[in-house]
């Protein structure tokens, strides 16, 4: 979250690009997750990052140096410019959302979460977000694979495919409804609905090294917030 | 004691009852079995024992329910779920879907509970060690065999320390050797003292388990007796549910005209 912040703060495309280097890709290159930290960055910004350059490039108010001409719209230099600032914050926000998604346990982050004191309801719902999408992906597989062995056509032209859909995602969706109305009576009769603070079998531990970390980097932003309201950068 | 006063429930929204005047009482420690032909009101029973209907579905239920002779009307969930637990027919959709080890899965209701965490860690290692899945602890529960996320689903309530446990259909979609292994955890339990209330399609299993069965039709009590009487019966086809293997097969034997001597 630091990370994203400062990267909207500072602004420009430099220090955005020495955030990214600094607090998302060194960072994963030491976990070892740089290689799918990349993939799913740029899978998980692709729509929103073509649709900012696009429109930035030939929409943006008060463009005058045309860099080309598509009919009668124009790419201007102010456009790309300031796509590229967007896109390095864009960069920042996937890259740090992405790190965070690849280096922490669901299971963990909601442990601790409750431990400090966040609702045992809002926590699962947090983790069984997150836990629900292998399990829906598992039933579609299962789906797609029972409804192609009754002659449904998955491949070929765009329509057919398209077509194809429908058959699919309603025995998903309808799947998933009954399910989750089980789980949540399993969950009831588990004593999941009674008021009140649950205990913790664990949690994550957390070093004093770790705390302070933290607190220098909300200091860190504080001081980037200052110095940029300041006009030091 | 768990017993059930002439308990009429009908679905929010339905046009009859699905469970008609019922009466029926489970002692402490005793094993009682449930068949009916689908739809006959079997879950609808389990939802209705375990407090689930109407708290947690809605509808409409008459009659009384009763813990230790305690009317438990108006008692909240999480208070049923103290005194009995239920386990529904697929596996999957038991499990919390937020543990990462089968320890953690089964420490989720005590943990619910606000339980000190010494006590949960009892209660969670005895639950394992009753259905024999102490070597599962540290296992992923998403990754288990049907049979055994059934087991780790029961594990999981007797964690709560109920002393009666409804099972609706709970080898229903398990293959032979899942149902091998929670018939036998079953029966396991059922020596242990738990009283448990079992509606199940599969009168082999009932037969191994339980010392009285209710036959249910359209959600009332169409007959009830001892175990061997009742699965014995001729009747038992006529609302639907096959005979017991050994039942069926001294039938076929003496409807070929020779005699056939099984053990008791």
């Amino acid at each position: 979250m630091v990370t994203a912040a400062a990267a909207v703060v500072l602004g420009g495309v430099f220090w955005p690009l020495v955030i990214v280097l600094g607090a998302v890709l060194i960072p994963a290159s030491i976990a070892g997750v740089l290689p799918t930290l990349l993939r799913y960055s740029i899978l998980f910004s692709l729509p929103i990052a073509i649709s900012a350059l696009l429109v930035n490039l030939f929409f943006f108010p008060g463009g005058q140096t045309i860099l080309f001409q598509i009919g009668p719209i124009s790419a201007t230099a102010e456009g790309l410019s300031f796509a590229i600032e967007i896109l390095c914050r864009i960069a920042a926000f996937s890259g740090a959302i992405t790190l965070f998604y690849l280096t922490t346990k669901p299971t963990e982050l909601v442990l601790d979460l409750e431990r400090r004191g966040v609702s045992p309801r809002l926590a699962f719902v947090a983790n069984a977000s997150v836990q629900t999408v292998p399990a829906m992906a598992e039933r579609a597989q299962q789906i797609v694979a029972a409804q192609r062995a009754r002659g449904l056509d998955t491949e070929g032209s765009v329509w057919r495919r398209f077509r194809g859909l429908v058959p699919i995602v309603g025995p998903v969706v309808l799947g998933s409804i009954t399910e989750v109305e089980e789980r949540s009576m399993a969950l009831e009769a588990r004593g999941f609905t009674r008021p009140g603070k649950r205990s913790l079998l664990w949690f994550p531990p957390d070093s004093p090294l770790q705390r302070i970390f933290r607190w220098l980097l909300v200091v860190g932003l504080g001081a980037i917030v200052a110095a940029r309201a300041a006009g030091l950068i | 004691m768990l017993a059930l006063e002439r308990v009429s429930y009908r679905y929010p929204g339905a046009p009859r009852l699905a469970l008609r005047d019922f009466t029926l009482t489970l002692n402490d420690g005793e094993v009682v079995g449930v068949v009916g032909a689908s739809e006959s009101g079997k879950s609808t029973l389990a939802l209705v024992c375990s407090g689930l209907a109407p708290r947690s579905i809605g509808g409409s239920l008459t009659g009384r329910l009763l813990v230790d002779g305690d009317d438990m009307q108006g008692r909240p969930m999480h208070e049923m779920a103290a005194h009995i637990g239920i386990c529904f027919q697929n596996p999957t959709s038991q499990l919390s879907q937020v543990a990462a080890t089968v320890f953690e899965e089964v420490a989720f209701g005590p943990l619910n509970l606000g339980l000190d965490r010494l006590e949960v860690a009892r209660r969670t290692t005895s639950a394992l060690e009753k259905l024999g899945i102490g070597s599962l602890a540290e296992r992923d529960p998403e990754r288990l065999s049907g049979g055994q996320m059934q087991l780790v689903a029961v594990a999981g309530l007797l964690a709560m320390d109920p002393r009666h446990l409804v099972l609706d259909e709970p080898t229903a979609q398990l293959d032979p050797a899942g149902k091998r292994l929670v018939a036998d955890s079953l029966a396991s339990l059922a020596r242990s003292g738990t009283a448990l209330l079992i509606a199940e399609h599969d009168t082999d299993l009932l037969a191994g388990l339980c010392s009285r069965v209710v036959v249910l039709d359209t959600g009332a009590i169409a007959y009830e007796g001892l175990t061997p009487e009742v699965l014995a019966d001729e009747r038992l086809t006529e609302f639907g549910i096959e005979p017991p293997s050994d039942v069926a097969l001294r039938r076929e034997v003496e409807s070929a005209g020779l005699h056939l001597d099984l053990p008791a």
